[in-house]
Order: C-alpha cells, then sequence, then structure tokens
C-alpha cells in the first residue's frame, strides 16, 4: 500500500471516527446491560408471514424515515451550508397529497398508488423548490428560508385533507410499511438500501458530489470554475425532496393513517443531528453520506436503549441530550486537537523510552 | 451596523431601514385593523393586550436578537422557558420559606439560576469547544424540555397566595381607559411582566449600542477574524452573548408564570421560531453583525398583531392563523433580500 494512499484512507476514515466510537460504545453497553438485547428471532406476525423480531431488528427498521431523510439533508447541508427545518411539515404535505389523490381516485390499486406517490413526489418537490430559490437566488440563510414552511406547512397539510385524518387500508401499504409477504426483513430497510444505492449511483456516474462540495465550500470561486451554484442548490433540494416524500410513504404505511400533527413530527432536529453526529460540517462543503447514515442509526439505537432501561418516553429527550452533548463534545476541534497533541506526546516518550531500553 | 457620530448625515443603515420598514408595516397593519374590523382596535387596551400576552415572547426575541447578531442560534430558549415554569411553580407549592413572601424573590431566584445554568453550558460548549451552535442550543432544547417532563408530566397550578396576588396586580392608567356600556370607566390594565419586558428591550438596546460589550458583539458578528484582529476576545464576547441570552430566557420563564401561573410541559412550544420569525422581520440578519432590538420588539408586535386580526376575523382557526403568520414571514423575508441586493447594487455604482 503506498504511503500517499494509505494517507487518503486514513484522512477518509477519521470523520467516521467519532461515530463509530459511539456506535461501539452504545453496543457494548447494551451487551454488558443485557447479553441477549440483540438477539434476533423469528416470529409469525397477524397476516401469518415468518418476520424477524429483536431490538437490532426493530432499531435498523425504525430509523428507516430518519435515514432516508438524514441523507437528503446532508446534501443540502453541503450545498447550502444551513440545514432544512421544514422536512417534517413538507413531508405531512406530501402524505397529504398522496391520500388526498388515492381517495380521489377510489381505491388502492398499483395504478392508482404510482400515480399518487409520483404526484406526492412532484409536488414535494415543487415545495422544495420553493425552498431552494429563497436559498439559491434570493440568497436567504436556509433556516430562514425554510422556517416559512416549517411554521405553516402542517396547516396546508390539514387543509389539503379537509380538517380530517384519513385511514388507509391496503395489503400495498401493508408490503412496505411492515413486510412483503415472503420476505421475512422489514420492508423499510430496503427503502433505505434503495435510496442509498440510487444517491450512490447518481454520485457514481456523474460530477454532482464533486460540484456539491465545491458550491459548499466556496461558491464564488465553484461559479467562476463554471459550476452554476443556484442550479446545484435547487439540484440539492430537489433531491432532499424525493427523500422527504418516500418517507412520508413510508411513514403513512407503517399507521395505516394518516395524521397531520404526528407524521415525521421533529424529524427535521433529528436529521440535523444525524448529520452532525456523522461528522459533517454544518457549515457546508465535505459531506460523507455514510456519517449520516450512521447517525441516524446512533440516535435510533440511543432512543431504542432508553426505552429498554424503562426510561419513559417523554423523558427520553433529556438523557439524549447528555448523550449528544458528550458526543459533540467528543467532536469538537478543541478536544481532538488535545487528543492529538497527548497522542502525539505519549508516542514520543514511548519511543524514546524504547529507545533506552533498545 | 448603526451609523456613529461623523455620519449623522449619510443615509440609513441597512439595519435601520429593515427597522423602518417593519415600524411602518406594523403602523399600516394597525390602522388597517382599525378602520375595517374596528372594535377592541379602537381602545387603546388593545396594544396592551398583546403586550401582556407577548411578554415573554419580547424577552426570548431579544435574547436571540443578542445571540443572533453575535453570528450564534439559541433555539433552547422555549424549552428554558418550559423548564423554567415547571420549577418555579412547583418550588413556589412548596413548604417552608417558599410558602412565604420570601419565596417569590427566592423562585425568580431560582428561574434567573436555570437560565444562566443553560447559558453558561451552551456558552461554554460553544465558544470555547468551537461546537456548532444550532447543535448546542438543539441539545439544550431537548435537555430543557426532557427535565421538564421528569419534574412533573401533568400540568402544576401554582397555589402560592402571594404569587398570584403578583399575578393579579396590574398598573392601571385611567385617561387610557374606555367607559363599558353600562357607564363604568373601565382604566387601561397593564401588567407587571410588560414592564419588565419593556425594560429588558431598554436596557439590551443600551447594552448594544453604548456598551463594549454590545459593539463587541456586533464586531464578532460582523467579522470574526477582523474581530480577532483588532484585540477583541472573540471567545469571551461569544460566550457572555449566550449567558445573557440564557439569562433573559430564565426570565421570560418567570414572566410567563406571572401571565399565567401554571407549570406544563407543553408551555411554550415553537415559541424559538416565533422569536426568530419576530428577530428577522424586525432587521436582524442570521449571519451576524446586523440587528437591532427595538425593530425585535416591533417583530413581536407585528407577529401578535397578524394573530389577533385573524383571532377577531371569521377565519378564525388555528391553521389559518398560522398560514397567515407564514405568508407574512415569507414576505418579510422577500423583501428584506430585494431590499438589500438593491442597495447593495446601488452602492457598488
Amino acid at each position: 500500500m503506498s504511503n500517499g494512499f494509505k494517507k487518503k484512507m486514513m484522512s477518509e476514515l477519521s470523520q467516521l471516527v467519532i461515530p463509530l466510537i459511539a456506535l461501539a460504545i452504545l453496543i457494548l453497553f447494551n451487551l454488558i446491560r443485557d447479553p441477549g438485547f440483540f438477539g434476533i428471532g423469528v416470529a409469525v406476525n397477524n397476516d401469518g408471514n415468518r418476520v424477524l423480531t429483536g431490538n437490532l431488528i426493530s432499531i435498523i427498521d425504525s430509523a428507516s424515515e430518519l435515514a432516508i431523510i438524514a441523507m437528503g439533508m446532508t446534501l443540502v447541508t453541503a450545498a447550502c451550508g444551513g440545514q432544512d427545518i421544514s422536512v417534517g411539515a413538507v413531508g405531512a404535505i406530501s402524505g397529504a397529497v398522496f391520500v388526498k389523490m388515492i381517495q380521489a381516485m377510489g381505491g388502492i390499486n398499483a395504478g392508482t398508488f404510482a400515480v399518487a406517490l409520483l404526484l406526492a413526489i412532484v409536488v414535494t418537490i415543487c415545495f422544495k423548490l420553493f425552498n431552494g430559490t429563497l436559498v439559491s437566488v434570493f440568497r436567504i440563510q436556509p433556516m430562514i428560508a425554510t422556517l416559512i414552511l416549517y411554521s405553516c406547512g402542517r396547516s396546508i397539510a390539514y387543509w389539503i385533507n379537509g380538517d380530517a385524518t384519513p385511514q388507509l387500508t391496503s395489503p400495498i401499504l401493508t408490503a412496505i410499511g411492515m413486510t412483503i409477504p415472503g420476505i421475512p426483513v422489514p420492508t423499510p430497510i430496503f427503502c433505505v438500501l434503495l435510496v442509498g444505492l440510487l444517491l450512490a449511483l447518481i454520485f457514481r456516474f456523474t460530477n454532482i458530489s464533486l460540484y456539491t462540495q465545491s458550491v459548499g465550500i466556496n461558491q464564488g470561486a465553484a461559479r467562476l470554475n463554471g459550476i452554476n451554484p443556484i442550479v446545484i442548490k435547487l439540484l440539492s433540494f430537489v433531491l432532499l425532496g424525493v427523500c422527504v416524500s418516500v418517507a412520508s410513504l413510508i411513514g403513512i404505511s407503517r399507521l395505516g393513517q394518516l395524521n397531520h400533527k404526528t407524521l415525521l413530527v421533529d424529524i427535521e432536529m433529528d436529521a440535523i443531528l444525524a448529520v452532525a453526529i456523522g461528522g459533517n460540517n454544518l457549515g457546508g462543503g465535505k459531506f460523507k453520506l455514510s456519517g449520516s447514515i450512521l447517525g441516524a442509526y446512533i440516535i435510533q439505537m440511543l432512543t431504542t436503549t432508553l426505552y429498554a432501561m424503562k426510561v419513559s418516553p417523554v423523558n427520553v429527550k433529556a438523557y439524549k441530550a447528555i448523550v449528544i452533548i458528550i458526543i459533540v463534545i467528543a467532536g469538537s476541534p478543541v478536544v481532538k486537537e488535545k487528543v492529538t497533541a497527548l497522542w502525539k506526546k505519549l508516542r514520543s516518550s514511548g519511543a524514546a523510552i524504547r529507545k533506552e531500553v533498545g | 451596523m448603526s451609523g456613529k457620530n461623523n455620519r449623522r448625515r449619510e443615509p440609513l443603515t441597512d439595519a435601520q431601514l429593515l427597522m423602518t420598514i417593519s415600524i411602518g408595516i406594523f403602523a399600516a397593519m394597525y390602522l388597517a385593523a382599525m378602520i375595517f374590523m374596528g372594535g377592541g382596535f379602537l381602545k387603546a387596551q388593545q396594544i396592551f393586550d398583546l403586550l401582556n400576552d407577548n411578554s415573554y415572547l419580547i424577552i426570548i426575541s431579544c435574547a436571540l436578537t443578542i445571540v443572533m447578531i453575535g453570528g450564534g442560534i439559541n433555539i433552547s430558549v422555549g424549552g428554558v422557558i418550559s423548564f423554567t415554569c415547571m420549577a418555579c411553580a412547583i418550588f413556589l407549592n412548596g413548604t417552608g420559606i417558599a410558602s412565604g413572601p420570601m419565596g417569590i424573590v427566592l423562585a425568580l431566584l431560582l428561574a434567573l439560576g436555570i437560565g444562566l445554568g443553560f447559558g453558561l453550558l451552551m456558552g461554554f460548549l460553544v465558544s470555547y469547544l468551537q461546537i456548532q451552535p444550532f447543535i448546542v442550543s438543539l441539545a439544550g432544547m431537548f435537555l430543557a424540555r426532557g427535565l421538564t417532563t421528569i419534574l412533573s408530566v401533568n400540568p402544576v397550578k401554582v397555589a402560592h397566595e402571594g404569587f398570584l396576588e403578583l399575578v393579579k396586580a396590574k398598573i392601571k392608567i385611567p385617561w387610557l381607559g374606555y367607559v363599558a356600556q353600562n357607564g363604568n370607566l373601565i382604566p387601561a390594565k397593564i401588567e407587571i411582566g410588560t414592564v419588565v419586558a419593556i425594560c429588558v428591550v431598554i436596557l439590551m438596546f443600551v447594552l448594544l449600542r453604548h456598551l463594549r460589550l454590545g459593539r463587541n458583539i456586533y464586531a464578532l458578528g460582523g467579522n470574526r477574524q477582523s474581530a480577532l484582529m483588532l484585540g477583541i476576545n472573540v471567545k469571551r464576547t461569544c460566550f457572555y452573548s449566550y449567558l445573557i441570552s440564557g439569562l433573559l430566557s430564565g426570565l421570560a420563564g418567570f414572566v410567563f408564570l406571572m401571565h399565567k401561573p401554571a407549570g406544563n410541559a407543553s408551555v411554550a412550544m415553537r415559541s424559538e421560531m416565533d422569536a426568530i420569525a419576530a428577530s428577522i422581520i424586525g432587521g436582524t440578519l442570521l449571519t451576524g453583525g446586523v440587528g437591532n432590538v427595538i425593530g425585535t420588539f416591533f417583530g413581536v408586535m407585528i407577529l401578535a398583531t397578524i394573530q389577533k386580526i385573524i383571532a377577531l376575523s371569521p377565519l378564525n382557526a388555528s391553521w389559518w392563523q398560522e398560514m397567515a403568520s407564514g405568508a407574512m414571514l415569507g414576505f418579510f423575508i422577500i423583501l428584506q433580500s430585494v431590499v438589500l441586493s438593491h442597495r447593495g447594487r446601488k452602492t457598488k455604482k
């Protein structure tokens, strides 16, 4: 292995060190607390299908929406240097459009499902383009620009659905929210894989990843090099829109109903947290999708661990906050510098001792 | 940045322009409400009602304005309000010294202490450990909300008699009152919280405009690197801005309790976003270095007036209110951006 390659690998991995350590500590903690915590069993659900059960499966399953939105959030963060806080509200709008279309077409089958989903995605992209235009053309801080939809998005969803919380039951939705008959793994996990694969393919075969990073690092320089920052920023919002729509579909399918107040509620905060825990700079520039996905699973594992420790759901926030503070302190530049300095000192003194002995 | 003595004759600065726009819009909106809605808007009491209901919002908006001028953000203010309310309510219901008149003073100290504690924690993390302010204050929000429910999941009503007297106490101004249908003169009433809020606005205005710390905060938000070169202790200035904002949010919690004497886990939900919106409408830029608490005050008044107008109109539903304030916010944000970019072009020529 050449030295240059090794160095590159190290720098690639260094961003993931903190989240990986955090994940390892969480896993270790759970194993010590309850050795059977990660046991996976097989059970038969109400429909007579064999499905995998266990804490590990439920963690990966219930983090799906968060992981999908965190991926989109990473792109917006990287390109615009700010976060979109309207994802939960826009997710509710997307769900409202989806349910409204299904109701208008009179029931769910493969055809109406596809049409409704497509329309929901298109509407979501339109809303995201509104955000994106404010950010890129009018040069408004992303958080402020998305504050508008954050404060009124759920009201729009409510208005679309005519003051109701509609119920939906269909084998198609069960297949998306729970499991497909014959496959024991919950479907949302496949949705995460699908979205992740799609983004990975886009990044593999286009230069969007590079362009996004250069716009995030220095917009003026990117423009002088022939990249149109406005298009790149809008594109990041479009991709986020698709992610939000998919997450909203999973959320509706899980419950079989649309509640504009609770669908994807507070997910924007968790998504931003996932991006930050994944070692991405919230000020834009370089990004790592894998870090954000890891962050999402860390957050979910933390929540599940706290539930398993009999912490009541309303109190979880306080403990979560403490763990988050510890993680960000460990990842802070000042602490990193101190630790590296200490490590170097230890190594050099170790080398000196070895020399003396040798 | 606001003009100094030798620039008195120059045109308005960006912040002053944005502030003027927001004051103008508030005046126009209130005038329109007076003409078209009549009724309550013709009474002086209406303005005092707006102030009484939103005194806590004015205080946390000032808290946010200061942090935002310094280039940071603090979204924990709403959580701190709910935690302070709950802690003070439980404390005031206690026995011993808490049940006497001294209890109120101690409760106020407790509120300020909680706010100061959050300010210390977040200020240290942001300025000395250089962690992103959004994440730090998000964790602060989670912590405060979680601690509130750990204290009590159910609402706690204050039973302290002295405190309830304080809640009822109002400053009455007879000559601003109106004559009710039965011929009695009903004086205009101002709650103590409103007076506190106005004092906070004035104090913060003086702090930002005339004290060294205030000028340092502007310098820090305008350009961190230049501030450092000028010999300003950047870290300490940043730390103090969070300290002040924490202290103010604790105070806002106490004022909230004086308005509605009960601790409740869902109190002041999303008020941090209202406070950010008010600061923005008042002409504070999230990028830092530009802003003014007087503008923020009018930002709160604009949001409050919109809500009042919708509440009195036939469209009285919470979702209409939210949509209207969202639309208004959008209008302001775009207006700001257009005005600023237009001026930018002019000065370049």
